[in-house]
């Protein structure tokens, strides 16, 4: 009893320090691309920013998100503005595990039909971290 | 007599070391950011557009707009089965008519009735002008949208 409440408060206390950052939720995908292909090479800014850019149907993530993803976007229905894209200029993407994964099934099936696959993911990921204000 | 105080007095030591304590605890529980977190309704329905005040559908058909998330007006905009329940109860919708299946096509507010007659008015060149970007963009006339205001006094229309 005693040593189950000791654990539940260790687990609580250490909950901040274990908070997602955009480096280990790339670090997260990529793990996940290597249980599926050996030969996988880790993540590629450079295939992170052609993913960024390809426009298969009506939209690119650049519609939505600019081609220059540390500056603010705009919806391309609603026109309403959508905070920069890129954790260099805006803090707080990146830091939710749930909230990344919920929208990369929403735009990346919006934009590209399908879903994106872990190592496209940590493609974008390793994309939008350089993306000092140039794309 | 002396001795009589001096136990209240530790009494009363204890008693306001725990209040402080229990006072300490309450509010380590929610850190003020919690608090200050937006509603899961405001969160995931104001994300792409102006969070619609919940009085302007009625429950049956936020219901309907709820079990649709996935064909929302051209976009996914899906929800996991728990976020869905708690945007419905807020809506005011059983949560278990909310994930039902349905065929019926998506509600919109800026088809009913009572929004045609409100703004009739205005042209189809305004509502289709990059300023406005149709009707649902309320927030281009009404500042004030996200808080439920649409009185005459705070609208402005952009030209
Ligand atoms: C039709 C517009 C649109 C398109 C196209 C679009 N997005 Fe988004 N995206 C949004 C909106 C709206 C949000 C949520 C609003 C916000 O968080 O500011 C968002 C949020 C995100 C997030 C959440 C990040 C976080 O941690 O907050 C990611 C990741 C993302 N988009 C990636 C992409 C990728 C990758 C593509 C291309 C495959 C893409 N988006 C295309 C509109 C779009
Ligand atoms: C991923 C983006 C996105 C998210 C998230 C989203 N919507 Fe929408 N919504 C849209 C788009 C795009 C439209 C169409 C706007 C237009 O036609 O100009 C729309 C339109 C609507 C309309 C009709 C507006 C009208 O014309 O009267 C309603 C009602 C609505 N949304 C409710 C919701 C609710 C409730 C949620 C939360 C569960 C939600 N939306 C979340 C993108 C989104
Ligand atoms: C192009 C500008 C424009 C857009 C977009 C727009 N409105 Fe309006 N709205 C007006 C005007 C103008 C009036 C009429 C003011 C008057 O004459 O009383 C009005 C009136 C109203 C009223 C009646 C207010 C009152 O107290 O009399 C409501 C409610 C309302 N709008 C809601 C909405 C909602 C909800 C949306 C988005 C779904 C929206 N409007 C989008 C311009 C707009």
């Amino acid at each position: 009893m005693f040593r189950k409440a000791l654990i539940a408060a260790t687990v609580l206390l250490a909950a901040p320090a274990l908070a997602d950052t955009p480096e280990s939720l790339m670090r997260a995908y990529a793990e996940q691309a290597r249980t599926t292909s050996a030969s996988y090479a880790g993540p590629s800014p450079a295939a992170g920013r052609r993913l960024f850019h390809q426009q298969p149907r009506d939209w690119s993530c650049a519609t939505c998100h600019t081609d220059q993803p540390a500056a603010t976007g705009r919806h391309a229905i609603t026109g309403k503005t959508i905070a920069p894209l890129s954790p260099v200029a805006n803090p707080n993407r990146f830091c939710d595990a749930a909230k990344v994964e919920k929208w990369f099934k929403r735009n990346c099936n919006d934009t590209l039909g399908r879903l994106c696959t872990p190592a496209e993911k940590a493609d974008l990921i390793a994309f939008l971290l350089g993306a000092k204000g140039g794309a | 007599m002396r001795t009589r105080t001096g136990i209240r007095r530790i009494d009363w030591i204890v008693w306001s070391l725990a209040a402080v304590f229990l006072a300490y605890a309450a509010v380590a529980a929610v850190p003020p950011t919690e608090a200050a977190k937006p509603t899961a309704y405001a969160e995931e329905c104001g994300a792409c557009h102006t969070a619609y005040p919940a009085r302007l559908l009625r429950p049956a058909d936020w219901a309907v707009v709820l079990a649709t998330l996935d064909r929302h007006f051209g976009v996914d905009a899906s929800l996991n089965d728990t976020t869905r329940a708690a945007v419905a109860r807020q809506l005011g919708v059983d949560p278990a008519v909310a994930s039902a299946a349905t065929t019926k096509a998506v509600p919109r507010i800026t088809q009913q009735g009572w929004f045609r007659e409100e703004h009739d008015e205005i042209s189809a060149q305004l509502l289709r002008s990059p300023a406005v970007r149709g009707a649902a963009n309320c927030s281009a006339c009404h500042a004030g949208a996200d808080r439920d205001q649409f009185d005459d006094h705070s609208v402005r229309i952009p030209r």
